[in-house]
């Protein structure tokens, strides 16, 4: 089995304060991790130090095999913050901002190609803003501004997405474009680590779920309150849950 | 119109302005994104010491310029991104270095005296001479290349800097080039408007054009547009009005800024209702 994070013992500590412990986590190629948590149980730091974007203070941690600062192939990442940065204010359009998504694909020297055009079109089309693509993206509300994100790293034609906490603050509308836009994502059997507060409507596409607790991993399994998904073939319910009988799944 | 092209130091006024005009807004943009905006100011400052120490050591103050204030603009990147809390502490501590620097250092120097900084604080683009066109030349070539070859990893930086990381792009380096692309911009600048006011030009354009386009690129033009006429309507007025050119530019955008306000509004406002019909 090949896997697209692999950390072992990860340990982050933000201003001398613990905020990941002793984290064993191997995510397998294929799979959709939903991330689950209260506020504030590390849920963010995590997915932020398995893409090398948190540094650890302990421990290690692998991208597709190889650990972050020598990781390479970063157009096969798909990363969607928690929200739109606002920074100083400069307009851009939500064009701009999805064929941003295209960067880890484009030569310098070389102008915007039509690949990059269709990629940038057909992620919109997929979280259906396609009409929107001209205007300034602080127009849009904050579901629309969601999908404008995921759209971004579509765009980028990854096969891992890391996504922070994509339905927090969403309407309807925009929960369904991003349940939709998962099922075809895990149709194409692409790897996805989903930060969440609940499972709620994209449940039934969840294959594992882990729960946070101040900085540890308490659950490691099933989405709890699973319904009908231990029925699928393939899915095994490997670990007990508590936190002293946890064994990372990948150890001999 | 035509005796403003008879006299030499117009000529080579009108050029230094037009390159000025189009630089400083171009890596303003990108400043003004990424929550810079006091960043021009700070190296301004500290190109203070370089003028003095060029004048202490006999060399040309322009090329002192250039270098000190590079090197504060690297020191200035690094405090920031390493500090979370104190970056616009130690950004503080820089100005008054930088200032207090420059004073020591003219007081110093043979026959130097604080009437010395003046044109540099407050510009006298009336007197650049071949060296000062050629360095502005060269150096504004360098920052509008930064721009092109760049523009599109920079942009995602200043979007969002995790995401940038996550692309695979080179932040460090990045984000240090953009910290000495406005160290050179502020010393192309210093002779056209004065250091004091350097920032003005690459903050105020952006913050006109923002007001009426929807795009980064749009924003990114305008702004340069709005620059160049800024710096060459100042030029021009105070060649017939006989004013301080430096005040007279960064009035002429500030003006332009406030009438972009109500513009804005304006097309804001019709915008809406042809969307909402």
């Amino acid at each position: 089995m090949t896997f697209a994070f692999q950390m072992a013992g990860g340990q982050v500590t933000l201003d001398r304060r613990p905020v990941l412990r002793g984290i064993d986590l191997a995510v397998a190629e294929g799979e959709v991790l939903a991330v689950l948590g209260p506020n504030g149980s590390g849920k963010s730091t995590l997915v932020r130090a398995l893409l090398g974007l948190v540094p650890l203070s302990a421990g290690s941690t692998l991208i597709h095999g190889v650990p972050p600062a020598r990781f390479r192939d970063w157009h096969r990442i798909g990363y969607v913050p928690q929200r739109l940065a606002v920074g100083g204010g400069v307009p851009a359009t939500v064009r701009e901002i999805v064929l941003g998504g295209r960067i880890a694909r484009q030569r310098r020297f070389r102008r915007t190609s039509a690949a990059d055009k269709a990629a940038v079109a057909d992620a919109l089309e997929a979280v259906g803003l396609t009409e929107r693509a001209g205007d300034p993206i602080h127009t849009l509300s904050g579901g629309q501004q969601q999908r404008v994100l995921i759209a971004r790293a579509l765009a980028g034609e990854p096969d891992t997405f890391v996504m922070d906490e994509p339905t927090a603050g969403v309407d309807a509308a925009s929960q369904q474009a991003l349940a939709d836009t998962l099922t075809t994502l895990v149709a194409k059997g692409r790897t996805v680590v989903l930060v969440m507060h609940e499972c709620g409507p994209l449940e039934p596409l969840i294959t594992r779920s882990i729960v946070l607790r101040s900085g540890m991993i308490v659950h490691d399994g099933p989405p709890p309150e699973a319904v009908g998904v231990h029925a699928r073939p393939g899915h095994d319910h490997v670990h007990p849950h508590g936190p002293g009988e946890r064994v990372p799944r990948w150890l001999p | 119109m035509i005796e403003l092209f008879a006299f030499d130091f117009m000529r080579r006024a009108l050029i230094a302005a037009v390159l000025v005009g189009l630089a400083a807004p171009a890596v303003g943009t990108f400043i003004v994104q990424r929550r810079l905006s006091l960043l021009g100011d700070g190296i301004g400052h500290v190109a203070l010491t370089g003028v003095a120490l060029g004048f202490l050591t006999g060399t040309a103050p322009v090329l002192t310029a250039v270098v000190v204030s590079v090197l504060g603009a690297i020191a200035i990147e690094l405090v920031r991104a390493r500090g979370r809390t104190s970056g616009d502490v130690a950004l503080a501590l820089l100005f008054y270095g930088g200032i207090a620097g420059g004073v020591l250092l003219i007081g110093l120097a043979p026959g130097g005296s604080n009437s010395t900084l003046t044109s540099y604080l407050f510009g006298s683009i009336s007197s650049v001479t071949t060296l000062d066109l050629w360095v502005i030349s060269i150096m504004a070539v360098a920052v509008l290349a930064v721009v092109v070859l760049f523009g599109r990893e920079l942009f995602v930086l200043c979007q969002d800097e995790e995401v940038a990381k996550a692309s695979g792009l080179p932040v460090r380096f990045l984000s240090l080039l953009i910290a000495v692309t406005a160290a050179l911009t502020v010393v192309v600048a210093m002779r056209v408007v004065g250091l004091l006011l350097v920032s003005a030009l690459m903050v105020v354009p952006v913050a006109t054009s923002q007001q009426l386009t929807r795009g980064f690129r749009a924003t990114m033009l305008l702004a340069m547009a709005l620059g160049v006429a800024a710096t060459v309507g100042g030029l021009t007025s105070a060649f017939y009005a006989d004013v301080a050119p430096g005040a007279a530019i960064v009035l002429i955008a500030l003006a332009g800024f406030g009438a972009a306000l109500g513009v804005g509004r304006f097309v804001r406002r019709s915008r809406t209702q042809e969307s909402a019909t």
